[in-house]
C-alpha cells in the first residue's frame, strides 16, 4: 500500500472526512492497533499532568547502583527469570544523571553516606527512591553497629520501601511495580526533614568536636554530622 | 637446591615440633602462650620483624593468615597466624603484647607485604601503632572517625563527622615536568565495574596507569562487632551469610561452624558432614557464576549475552539451594554441630532436579567457553594483563582462585580437610598464566569440580540408611567455651581462606571475633597487577580478582 493512499482495516471500511484526516499524511509503518482502536478522532482528551505521569510511570530509568547483599537480588531482578524490564523500568543507567530511579540496596555506613546523598543530588528532577531491604529502613541486622547508618531514610527521602533480608525478586518487582503506579497517579511520598544533611565544615555548629578537626578539615569541605545519640 | 645459596636451610617441607620451634626463635621468645590451633610464642615488641624472618626464611612459614589484634585490661595484642602454602597444618602464631599506655608494636610490613592492610585495620579498629609502617592510617573508617571502635573505653553514642573531600593527586608535584603530566582519575565510590562500593584512586600518565590505591571502608558494618556481641550457639550464624553475600553462604557458615565447633569440641555427625559439602559446593558454583557473568560484564560492557546466559544457571543452582534451605541467599542452614533440617521430602525429587542440572552443566561451561574464553577481543583483552607472579601473590597472602590462578597450589579443601572433602575424589585446579585469564579459567574449572563433588555426596546421600540420617550432634544450649581459649581456624570459601580467629572468655559470647577475610588479601595485590598497565585493565584486573566488598570491609 502506498502513503498516499488512506488506511482502511477490514472491519471499518468506512471512510469518512474525520478519519482521512487523521491517516492521511503518514506511513503505513505507523499504523497500530492502538491507533485502530481510538477510532475516528485525531485526538485524545486528558490532562497534561496525568499524560505526563502516565510517561513517566512507563518509562522508568534506574540507576546501576549496587552496594551490598540486596544489589545481587537486585541484579538477578534485572536478568533472566524476574526480568524486570517487562514493566518498563528495568534499564539500569550507570551515571546518575541519566537516572530518574535509584534503588538503595544494601547497608549505608557513615562513609558511604555523604557519597549516596551526592549521588542523589546528581539524579535529575522528578527522581524517586525505593528502598531495597531491612537496613535501608532502620539499619537491618547491623542496626547496632558502631558505623552503620541506621536507614538510607536518615539521607535521602525514601518513596517505597521493600522489606526482607534480602527481599526476593518478586518482592522487589512488586516494589517498583508499585511506585510506578503511584508515579502515574502523581502521588509523591512526603517531604520529611532529613537529620542528616551535607554541609560545609564552617556550617557546622561549634562544638568539642568540631573545634578538634578544625585543623585537619578545610572551612569549605562538604561534611556530613552523624548524631548517633539521638539515631532511634 | 643450587650452590649459590646461602647457609640458611630452606626446609620448608619439614614439619618442626613447637620445642624446635622454640629453640630456632631462641632469645626472642619470651614465653608460651599456645593456642588449640598452633602454638603461640610471645615475642618483645621490638623484635616483630627479626622474628617473622627467621620463621619465613630457616623454617617455611611463608604465609602470613592475618593479624588479629585485641585490647585486654592491661595490654594491647597483635596475633600474627602464620602457615605454609606447602602444608596449611602447620602453623605458628606469634603473640605481640603492646603497652597499654603507649601501644606501639614494630610493624611486619617489610618481611610480609600483606601485614600493610592489616595492621592499618588493626590500627584503626583497635589503636595500637606499628612502627616503621609506611603508611599508617585509617583504613576502613572515615580519617576524622573520633576513636577506635573495637577498644574498651570506646563510646560508640558519640557524634562523627565524615568527610566528602575532593582527592587530591598524590604525584602531581614530583611527577611533572616538560613532558609528561598525570592526571587524577576517581574510580567509584558509585561504579559499575568496581562490583560494588569500591574507591579506586588512580593517577593515569597518558593511557597509563601510574598509581591506583584501593580506598575500602564503604561497607564497613561492624561485622566482627555484632558477632562480638551475639551467643556462640545461634546468634552468629546469620551473620556470616552477609561477609560474602554472592550466595557463598554456606561456605561461610562453615568457616564459624569449623571454628566453633573445634573451640567448643563438637563432633559433626557424618551425614550432616555430606549434606555440608554439597550445599557448601552448590554455593561455590553459584558464587564463581556470578564472577563469571560480573566479569564478562566488565569486559564486555553493559549486560550481555554471557551476563544473562551465567544468571540463568545461577538461578538453577539458587532454585536447589532454595529447596535445601529454604532462601534464596541468606541461608543460615549450618548450626553447630549439624545443620537445620534433613534434605527435603521427597527427597527423590530433589536429588533429581540435582541429577538434572548437573546433567546440563557440561553443556553450558561448553557455551561459556565458546562464547567468552575463545572469543580472540576477550583474551586480548585478559591473556598476559593484570600479571602477578606466585611469590608476590605469596607475600601478600593471596589464596583462592586469584593464588591459583598464579600456580600457587593451595586449596584447604585438601591441604586441611574438613567435611567431607578427604573421602571424595577431585582435583585441585591450578593454571601457570598468572594473568586474567588464568584466573577465569581456575574459576571455571572450579565449577566442574564442583559438580563432581555434588554427584558423589547426591550418590552417597541416596543410599545413607534411614535410620542412621542424623543431622545434628548434640550440643549443650549454652555454649561457654573455657576461659582464655583462643583458636584459628580456615575453610576454602569461595574467593580463598576465609578465617576466623576466636577467643573466648568463659562466657556464651566470644571475647574476640576477627574475620580474615580472603578478598581483604587479594585486594590488596591490585597494585602489583595494575601499575604500569592500561586502564582498561584495571578494570580486567579488578574483575578478574573478583572481591566482593562486603567481605572486605566486613
Amino acid at each position: 500500500m502506498s502513503s498516499d493512499q488512506p488506511f482502511i482495516t477490514d472491519e471499518s471500511q468506512v471512510v469518512t472526512e474525520t478519519r482521512d484526516a487523521r491517516i492521511t499524511g503518514q506511513g503505513d509503518r505507523f499504523n497500530s492497533r492502538l491507533r485502530e482502536a481510538f477510532g475516528s478522532s485525531p485526538f485524545i482528551l486528558t490532562k497534561f499532568d496525568k499524560f505526563l505521569n502516565w510517561c513517566r510511570g512507563s518509562s522508568m530509568f534506574m540507576l546501576q547502583f549496587g552496594i551490598a547483599c540486596c544489589s545481587i537480588e537486585m541484579m538477578h531482578t534485572y536478568a533472566v527469570k524476574h526480568d524486570l524490564d517487562r514493566f518498563g523500568s528495568g534499564v539500569p543507567r550507570a551515571s546518575p544523571r541519566q537516572a530518574d530511579v535509584m534503588i538503595v540496596p544494601g547497608t549505608i555506613v557513615s562513609k558511604f553516606a555523604p557519597r549516596m546523598k551526592r549521588v542523589y543530588d546528581q539524579m535529575p528532577e522528578p527522581k524517586f527512591v525505593v528502598g531495597m531491604g531491612s537496613c535501608t529502613i532502620s539499619g537491618g541486622p547491623f542496626q547496632e553497629g558502631y558505623n552503620v547508618i541506621k536507614g538510607a531514610e536518615e539521607v535521602i527521602p525514601i518513596d517505597i520501601h521493600v522489606p526482607g533480608c534480602p527481599p526476593r525478586p518478586e518482592a522487589l518487582v512488586y516494589g517498583v511495580v508499585k511506585l510506578q503506579e503511584r508515579v502515574a497517579n502523581g502521588e509523591a511520598a512526603p517531604v520529611t526533614v532529613k537529620p542528616y544533611e551535607l554541609e560545609e565544615f564552617s556550617d557546622l555548629e561549634r562544638d568539642e568536636l568540631v573545634d578538634k578537626l578544625t585543623d585537619q578539615i578545610d572551612d569549605d569541605e562538604l561534611v556530613m554530622r552523624y548524631n548517633f545519640a539521638d539515631s532511634p | 637446591m643450587s650452590l649459590e645459596r646461602p647457609d640458611t636451610v630452606d626446609d620448608g617441607g619439614v614439619e618442626r615440633t613447637p620445642d624446635e620451634l622454640e629453640a630456632l626463635l631462641g632469645d626472642l621468645v619470651v614465653d608460651r602462650d599456645d593456642h588449640l590451633n598452633a602454638p603461640a610464642f610471645v615475642i618483645r615488641p621490638d623484635t616483630v620483624q627479626e622474628t617473622l624472618r627467621t620463621l619465613k626464611e630457616q623454617a617455611g612459614y611463608d604465609h602470613l593468615s592475618v593479624v588479629s589484634a585485641q585490647e585486654y585490661e592491661n595490654r594491647y595484642e597483635s596475633i600474627y597466624h602464620l602457615k605454609k602454602y606447602d602444608d596449611p597444618t602447620q602453623e605458628v602464631s606469634i603473640v605481640v603484647p603492646a603497652d597499654k599506655d603507649n601501644p606501639v608494636s614494630e610493624s611486619a610490613e617489610p618481611v610480609f607485604r600483606t601485614a600493610d592492610w592489616h595492621e592499618r585495620e588493626a590500627y584503626d579498629l583497635i589503636g595500637i601503632e606499628y612502627d616503621d609502617h609506611p603508611d599508617m592510617r585509617r583504613i576502613l573508617l572515615p580519617e576524622t572517625w573520633q576513636g577506635h571502635p573495637l577498644s574498651m573505653d570506646y563510646d560508640k553514642d558519640r557524634p562523627q563527622i565524615a568527610t566528602l573531600p575532593e582527592h587530591a593527586n598524590p604525584l602531581e608535584d614530583h611527577h611533572k615536568d616538560a613532558e609528561s603530566d598525570t592526571m587524577f582519575l576517581n574510580i567509584g565510590p558509585h561504579h559499575p565495574a568496581t562490583h560494588g562500593v569500591l574507591h579506586l584512586k588512580t593517577v593515569l600518565d597518558g593511557e597509563q596507569v601510574a598509581d591506583v590505591e584501593p580506598d575500602i571502608g564503604y561497607l564497613h558494618r561492624s561485622e566482627e562487632q555484632m558477632a562480638q556481641s551475639g551467643t556462640y550457639r545461634h546468634q552468629i550464624m546469620p551473620y556470616p551469610d552477609r561477609w560474602d553475600y554472592i550466595s557463598a553462604g554456606l561456605l561461610n557458615e562453615w568457616a564459624y561452624a569449623r571454628a566453633a565447633e573445634d573451640l567448643a569440641d563438637i563432633e559433626v555427625p557424618e551425614y550432616a558432614q555430606v549434606i555440608r559439602t554439597m550445599g557448601a559446593e552448590m554455593c561455590r558454583i553459584a558464587a564463581h557464576m556470578l564472577a563469571l557473568a560480573t566479569f564478562a560484564l566488565d569486559i564486555n560492557g553493559d549486560f550481555t549475552a554471557t551476563f544473562m546466559y551465567a544468571i540463568n544457571d545461577r538461578e538453577r543452582v539458587q532454585n536447589l539451594l532454595e529447596d535445601l534451605t529454604g532462601q534464596r541467599l541468606m541461608f543460615n542452614y549450618f548450626r553447630l554441630g549439624g545443620v537445620v533440617w534433613d534434605l527435603p521430602e521427597p527427597r527423590e525429587e530433589f536429588f533429581s532436579k540435582t541429577r538434572d542440572f548437573l546433567d546440563q552443566l557440561p553443556e553450558s561451561v561448553e557455551e561459556y567457553h565458546n562464547l567468552i574464553t575463545s572469543n580472540e577481543v576477550f583474551q586480548m583483552r585478559t591473556i598476559d594483563t593484570g600479571i602477578l607472579p606466585p611469590e608476590v601473590a605469596k607475600n601478600y597472602g593471596a589464596t583462592g582462585p586469584v593464588a591459583r590462578g598464579s600456580g600457587v597450589d593451595y586449596d584447604l579443601r585438601r591441604d586441611d580437610p574438613y567435611g567431607y572433602y578427604d573421602e571424595l575424589d577431585w582435583d585441585v585446579v591450578t593454571e601457570d598464566g598468572c594473568d586474567n585469564f588464568s584466573r577465569l579459567l581456575v574459576r571455571m574449572r572450579e565449577v566442574e569440580e564442583s559438580a563432581k563433588i555434588i554427584e558423589q555426596c547426591v550418590d552417597l546421600l541416596e543410599d545413607w540408611p534411614e535410620d542412621e540420617r542424623n543431622i545434628q550432634a548434640n550440643v549443650p544450649r549454652t555454649l561457654r567455651p573455657d576461659d582464655d581459649t583462643e583458636i584459628y581456624r580456615a575453610v576454602e570459601g569461595a574467593k580463598g581462606e576465609l578465617g576466623i580467629y576466636i577467643r573466648a572468655d568463659g562466657t556464651d559470647k566470644p571475647a574476640r571475633f576477627k574475620i580474615r577475610s580472603p578478598c581483604f588479601s587479594n585486594l590488596q595485590t591490585l597494585p602489583e597487577m595494575a601499575n604500569g598497565e592500561y586502564i582498561p585493565d584495571v578494570i580486567a584486573a579488578l574483575g578478574s580478582l573478583d572481591v566482593v566488598l562486603g567481605e572486605v570491609d566486613r
